[in-house]
């Protein structure tokens, strides 16, 4: 069976810096990645080039063996891809539901003619109810989704990758921005939406709670891979550990 | 009813017809359009060059539609590429070169336009009657694309593509469709008044002519459609109505649309719909 995300030798470069280096990496059906780095990785570049937002230089993206290079957002979360942004962006003027309705009907908006010709919303309405009340949404339905606090502001945007009926979930730091209550309270929904059979790819700078949820992480640093596998073991890895208390800045000076 | 009563509710139906086509792309969809007068004198011109060739009234209105909708697609294609006010911009742009352009063919009677247009054979009031009924069918069916998964995919893309795109949904071509609809009626709307006048010269289709019709949804309340279908209907008779009015016409819808932006950014329909919650809690 094919990996639920490869990437094959990706590399892209801004001007004089080049901010991914060669990254290849597959991430198994079911397994729960972490995805961390220092600041100035290459890792929301790395993110943004998964989610379609950029093309790389050269390599190839691929989704359950498909190759998805070429595609655009909207279309590789047609193919299982679900994706959650850094900085929330929710539809504001809509309501909590409604903004997990959209995604739940991804079947009826393919193409703008279906889209047209259907109304009924029923069966999408009582689908992202039962995925609001999932993450602990359950009874703000009928708010407006630009009311809610950042913290169920960013649970929100875990229902709406949920509705698509992903295979693959990247979450560009959910906990970014949280309280201690909130962040564990997310962490537990996230382990949940794992248990469900999802695969998750996790970017996030809390490093605690990283090397204690996820199965395997990855490290990013100058736009390659300096670490991959179990997470205290590649946490122990001297390289690893340069790159986060400094030793990575020397590297860099004499590179 | 009298021929200048006649008159009135003719070029309301067409005002209506163009104020709900073009809530339909900026309302609905988000893509501020400021040329709907080009898709508006694409249709007429299109039914005139029919009605002259042919005399066929059913072949002059399928003709006004597709060069409004088939001119609307190039434009929403400019859409793919520029953004909010670049975009109205391009908009603009295009109203500006259709006249242009239209001015300097003879083929299309350039400065003189075209006259002369065979009559559709309904008589005034006949015409009126077929004018309503669009107007009324175009009514209907922004209803409905409101209703719609179409007109819900509209919204999302109007407030953020980038979130749009992660519930699977291709802006692109969402954008490409509201324009592709929105400017087919915007030609209908063209065809219908050529039948009316039997009369057409570029000036009628001018910007001046796209910023009229844009206040009108502004006014009436943009994404709501009994809002503009209320300020289209308000915002033609009011000429007729005060003197005053038609003589400072720019003036006066001008003062009009910065009040709106300024005090009720939602227009009619965000203001009744305050005086209901209003009274309701009383």
């Amino acid at each position: 069976m094919s990996a639920a995300l490869q990437l094959d030798d990706v590399a892209i470069r801004f001007g004089g810096v080049q901010a991914v280096d060669g990254v290849s990496f597959a991430v198994e059906q079911g397994d729960f990645v972490g995805l961390i780095g220092p600041n100035g990785a290459g890792k929301t570049t790395l993110i943004r080039i998964i989610a379609g937002l950029l093309r790389p230089d050269k390599g190839r993206v691929r989704l359950s063996g498909i190759d998805v290079t070429p595609d655009a957002t909207a279309a590789r979360v047609r193919r299982g891809l679900a994706l959650t942004h850094q900085i929330v962006r929710p539809f504001r003027a809509m309501t909590v539901l409604d903004n997990v309705v959209l995604g739940a009907g991804y079947r009826r908006t393919s193409s703008p003619f279906r889209a047209m010709l259907h109304v009924d919303r029923r069966r999408e309405n009582e689908r992202a109810a039962r995925i609001l009340a999932q993450v602990g949404l359950g009874g703000t339905e009928s708010k407006l989704a630009g009311s809610l606090p950042l913290g169920q502001m960013k649970r929100l945007e875990v229902a709406r990758a949920l509705a698509v009926d992903p295979q693959i979930i990247l979450l560009d730091e959910p906990l970014a921005g949280l309280n201690h209550a909130e962040a564990s309270k997310q962490v537990e929904t996230i382990a949940e939406v794992h248990g469900q059979g999802i695969t998750v790819v996790l970017v996030e700078h809390n490093l605690e709670e990283v090397i204690r949820i996820c199965r395997r992480l990855i490290v990013l640093n100058n736009g390659q891979v300096i670490g991959d596998g179990k997470p205290r073991e590649v946490m122990a890895d001297p390289v690893v550990h340069d790159a986060y208390v400094g030793g990575g800045m020397v590297s860099h000076a004499e590179a | 009813m009298s021929a200048y009563e006649i008159s009135i509710v003719s070029i309301i139906g067409i005002n209506v017809i163009l104020a709900v086509s073009l809530n339909m792309i900026s309302g609905f969809c988000g893509q501020i359009s400021l040329g709907h007068g080009a898709f508006f004198g694409a249709g007429a011109y299109a039914a005139a060059l029919a009605m002259v060739g042919t005399a066929s009234v059913p072949l002059a209105i399928i003709a006004a539609a597709l060069t409004g909708s088939l001119l609307g697609i190039v434009v929403g294609f400019a859409s793919l590429r520029v953004r909010t006010d670049f975009l109205a911009v391009t908009t603009i742009g295009v109203n500006f070169l259709f006249v242009g352009f239209v001015r300097k063919q003879a083929w299309l009677g350039a400065e003189m336009g075209i006259s002369g247009i065979p009559a559709t054979g309904l008589g005034a009031a006949g015409n009126m009657t077929m004018i309503l009924l669009f107007a009324a069918a175009t009514i209907a069916l922004s209803f409905y694309i409101s209703r719609s998964w179409m007109g819900f995919a509209f919204r999302a893309v109007g407030e953020d593509e980038g979130a749009a795109a992660t519930l699977g949904i291709n802006s692109g071509a969402y954008k490409l469709a509201a324009f592709g609809i929105g400017t087919a009626l915007a030609g209908l709307a063209g065809g219908l008044y050529t039948f009316f006048t039997q009369f057409i010269t570029a000036d009628a289709f001018d910007f001046i002519f796209s910023v009229m019709l844009m206040a009108m949804v502004v006014i009436g309340g943009i994404g709501s459609t009994w809002g503009v279908v209320v300020a289209a209907v308000g915002l033609t008779l009011l000429p007729e109505a005060i003197r005053f009015v038609n003589d400072y016409r720019l003036l006066v819808f001008g003062g009009l649309l910065v009040l709106v932006i300024r005090l009720a950014p939602g227009g009619l329909a965000a203001l009744m719909q305050r005086a209901f919650l209003l009274t309701r809690r009383s």
